[in-house]
């Protein structure tokens, strides 16, 4: 193995390029050598002037995703040595707007989050004095995976209905609101449902499924909302079917 | 709030072209269209056989024109791939329950084959018999 590799990094200072460009760095390659530490590398010995999000470095922040050869991808779980002998083109993840470098804008997705409200609602709150609400493990099964989102924003990145159309809701954020649909205590799904039924909601995704293939966590974005368009579909028969006492 | 110059990058027109599974994605898509012809040609068979002889002679004639063949051939390529992604995706979008226990996906696939071939049989009974 060669002892160094070509990173092809994206280059955007607002207040003097019109548009990105590539810049290229040699970095240390070594077996367990990761992207961002790559970039790190850069950033330290190289170039102060680099700019790019991290913070944990063992994939649970969901900070440093960015498309590593055209694949969003977090950097802290993806190794040099998968690319040598090279060159790694890092860019500024997919579909989002770009604020500097390898830094993206995700205002769009901290406004879109809450529509969907992805906390547990309850019809009539307990006080902490009647205690926690019991779950047994299986009821806990059912919404585990989806709860495994850490909002890396890897799956937009991916979809390309959200590239075309960024009205669209996305798959995390409906991902989430099906995490606490399923979840026994919550009685939030009519609320949830009213939002995501929308053409923006689910009715967006055409099933490309790539959300799911990126996703670092398998969460599987795609099938919750598969899911969720079954259940919008359902609440639509019925309601044409059904008088309004019966639904 | 500071104003932040940000830079907003085109989508390509040939953004498909550019991910093997992308482009995998628009023909399953365009896939579709196919699926109508064919719901189209098999409505034009059934009015041929229902005007008598002469019309269905007609009918035949036409559709063993090349074109016609050619795109009938066509058809049924995107009519498997159709067939093909569309099975394979139902365990994504479906979790089918076996009292509390969920049905593997390899089996909620080979379920929709089976049923597949079920309904080929009977189509088959039905035109030979």
């Amino acid at each position: 193995m060669a002892d160094s590799i070509r990173l092809q990094v994206t280059r955007y200072r607002p207040d003097a390029d019109s548009e990105p460009r590539l810049q290229e760095y040699d970095v240390p390659l070594r077996q367990e050598l990761t992207v961002l530490d790559g970039l790190n590398h850069i950033k330290n010995e190289v170039d102060t002037t680099l700019s790019f999000r991290w913070s944990c470095r063992m994939g649970i922040c969901g900070s440093c995703g960015m498309n590593v050869d055209g694949e969003p991808r977090l950097t802290c779980a993806t190794f040099l040595s998968d690319y040598a002998p090279g060159p790694v083109r890092v860019e500024p993840l997919a579909n989002f707007p770009v604020v500097r470098d390898l830094v993206v804008d995700l205002y769009d997705f901290m406004e879109k989050l809450p529509r969907v409200k992805p906390w547990i609602i309850r019809d009539d709150e307990r006080s902490v004095d009647d205690g926690e609400y019991l779950q047994t493990p299986e009821e806990l099964d059912a919404y585990k995976q989806f709860s495994m989102c850490i909002n890396c924003m890897l799956c937009y990145a991916a979809c390309p209905v959200y590239g075309l159309d960024p009205d669209f809701i996305g798959p995390a954020a409906i991902a989430l609101a099906e995490r606490y649909d399923l979840d026994s205590r919550d009685r939030g799904a009519r609320e949830r449902l009213d939002v995501l039924i929308e053409h923006e909601g689910v009715w967006g995704c055409t099933f490309v499924g790539e959300c799911t293939r990126v996703c670092p966590k398998h969460v599987d974005p795609a099938g919750a909302i598969q899911r969720y368009k079954l259940k919008a579909a359902k609440e639509s028969v019925k309601a044409f079917l059904l008088p309004r006492g019966a639904r | 709030m500071t104003e932040v110059r940000v830079y907003r990058r085109p989508v390509p027109t040939w953004w498909w072209v550019r991910k093997r599974s992308y482009f995998v994605f628009v023909m399953r898509e365009l896939s579709s269209l196919f699926v109508a012809w064919l719901v189209v040609y098999l409505l034009m068979f059934l009015w041929a056989v229902g005007r008598g002889a002469s019309v269905y002679g007609d009918f035949l004639n036409w559709a063993s024109t090349p074109w016609v063949v050619l795109l009938n051939v066509v058809a049924l390529l995107f009519l498997a791939l159709h067939v093909v992604t569309w099975f394979n995706l139902t365990p994504q979008a479906m979790v089918v329950k076996l009292g509390s226990r969920p049905v593997p996906a390899a089996l909620v696939i080979a379920s929709q084959y089976a049923g597949l071939l079920v309904v080929s049989a009977i189509v088959l009974w039905l035109v030979v018999r």
